[in-house]
């Protein structure tokens, strides 16, 4: 099989509200379709095996590891990545928090937990300390220590309990 | 780490997935949640051909309370036919572990499927992973797998000569390995009320990965006085497949509940049993943890009001 032109199958996906449509081999990985083909850099591949959660998105809504979800099973499905939360040129409140709560330092693992801790503040918008912790269990991060990062999706929640619906 | 290459269909009926396995063999592989095969097939351990992937396939996510079974049920002939008798909880393959725990219905009607679900691995992976996809994967490390056993479940196959009834006892039979033939598929599970049962899983895990090296679900009916009616105990991540602690439940049927009973009877646990030894445990500190957890899961039940779920810090 190594031999043949490798079957490629059309996938129709809407990221971050744009709508794509690629022709891709079945063993794509999503978080490789984000990546090369449509260029959005901002998910990030840390350990490819389910892991680190570096490379969470949301897909229809919901946090998953793009690592583990293949390209074709986003078809007909909607994407949300980290350059999908700015909205009209200012950064998201989760984003502002991990700023000023000093939540990263090399920023590998920042996208990834601003995604999942967007899932857990959907579900739960005031969030326990352990409830962040638990809901960032399959984040982890090399560099910043957890304190800053639970404080900072702590903050995120208050400023967003009080914002409109349409940034949350 | 990217998969070999494989040919990729995503049959819209269960009878077109069906056929798909028949004519691929043993190079086919079904895909549901993928949380657990993607892993496999990028490091390569698993290399299949052709992969089938039933998420789009309607009905098979669904969590129903089937004290009638649906019209579609009624040819199926049921092996335990008593077990219709009772009020039944069906839960379909592709239902996936967040579902399972949010579901109102499951945590009244049977606790122990929410408290096993939400301590899978991470949200990620209970987002987007399957009951059927977990119990078909037969990880010796699964959780749901503990929870299938100790609830006695009752799981359903279609394959191309029709349906039929495997009991959860029978299903795992080897590492990964299950009673499902290559061209079976897990549709559905079933498990029965729970009245007058608590419930519990507890599980020792290392925080990454989320895989239990010892994983108890507990399934316990009081007597009067404290004392253990009956129990049911399914255990994961010790052996080469999850399975029953008959040892441990025969030597608390009819005792009193206390936690020096308990202790001595859950040393039983893994006894006449082959201890997996990995990078994450040897042999002996895993059949520590699987006592001490056997421990803590039945206390657990017997408090009931113990929340289940898992253990870190390892
Ligand atoms: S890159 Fe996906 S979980 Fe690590
Ligand atoms: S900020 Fe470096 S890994 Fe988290």
């Amino acid at each position: 099989m190594t031999s043949e032109a490798p079957v490629k199958h059309a996938v129709r996906v809407q990221v971050n509200e744009r709508q794509y449509e690629e022709e891709v081999e079945g063993r794509r990985l999503l978080v490789h379709f984000l990546r090369e083909t449509l260029g959005l850099t901002g998910t990030h591949v840390g350990c490819v095996v389910g892991e680190c959660g570096a490379c969470s998105v949301l897909l229809d809504g919901s946090v998953v590891k793009s690592c583990l979800v293949l390209a074709v099973q986003a078809d007909g499905r909607a994407v949300v990545t980290i350059e999908g939360l700015e909205r009209n040129g200012s950064l998201h409140p989760l984003q502002e928090s991990f700023v000023s709560r000093y939540g990263l330092q090399c920023g590998y693992c920042t996208p990834g937990m601003i995604l999942t801790a967007l899932d857990l503040l959907a579900r739960n918008p005031r969030p326990t300390e352990d409830d962040i912790r638990h809901g960032l269990a399959g984040n982890l991060c090399m560099c910043t220590g957890y304190m800053q990062i639970v404080e900072a999706v702590r903050e995120a929640a208050t400023v967003l309990a009080g914002a409109t619906p349409d940034l949350a | 780490m990217i998969p070999a290459a494989f040919e990729y269909s995503a049959p819209a009926s269960l009878d077109e997935a069906l056929a798909l396995l028949s004519a691929h063999g043993d190079e086919a592989k079904v895909l549901a949640g993928g949380q657990s095969l993607l892993p496999l097939m990028k490091l390569r351990l698993a290399t299949p051909g052709h992969l089938v992937d039933l998420t789009r396939i309607p009905g098979l996510n669904r969590i129903e309370q089937d004290g009638v079974p649906s019209a579609g049920d009624q040819r199926i002939p049921v092996p335990v036919a008593s077990r219709l008798q009772r009020p039944m909880l069906s839960i379909g393959a592709l239902t996936l572990y967040c579902q399972i725990e949010e579901s109102t219905l499951l945590r009244q009607a049977c606790p122990l499927l929410p408290q096993t679900a939400s301590a899978v691995a991470d949200v990620q992976v209970r987002n987007r992973g399957t009951i059927g996809g977990s119990l078909a994967h037969a990880d010796p490390a699964g959780d749901m797998a503990a929870a299938a056993l100790a609830l006695d479940a009752t799981l359903r196959a279609v394959g191309p000569s029709g349906e039929r009834w495997i009991p959860a006892a029978e299903f795992f039979t080897g590492f990964f390995t299950t009673a499902l033939a290559p061209d079976e598929i897990l549709v559905e599970m079933r498990v029965p009320v729970l009245e007058g049962w608590t419930t519990t899983y507890r599980k020792a895990a290392p925080r990454a990965s989320g895989f239990a090296i010892a994983g108890v679900a507990v399934c316990l009916r009081k007597g009067p006085d404290e004392t253990c009616q009956e129990i049911r105990i399914g255990v994961t991540g010790v052996t080469e497949r999850p399975f029953r602690a008959h040892a441990v439940e025969d030597a608390l049927r009819g005792k009193p509940l206390v936690a020096s009973v308990i202790e001595e009877a859950a040393e039983a646990v893994a006894e006449g049993v082959w201890i997996a030894e990995d990078v994450r445990a040897s042999a002996a500190y895993r059949a520590h943890l699987a006592r001490i957890y056997a421990s803590r899961a039945i206390q657990g039940a017997r408090d009931a009001d113990t929340p289940g779920g898992l253990s870190t810090g390892l």
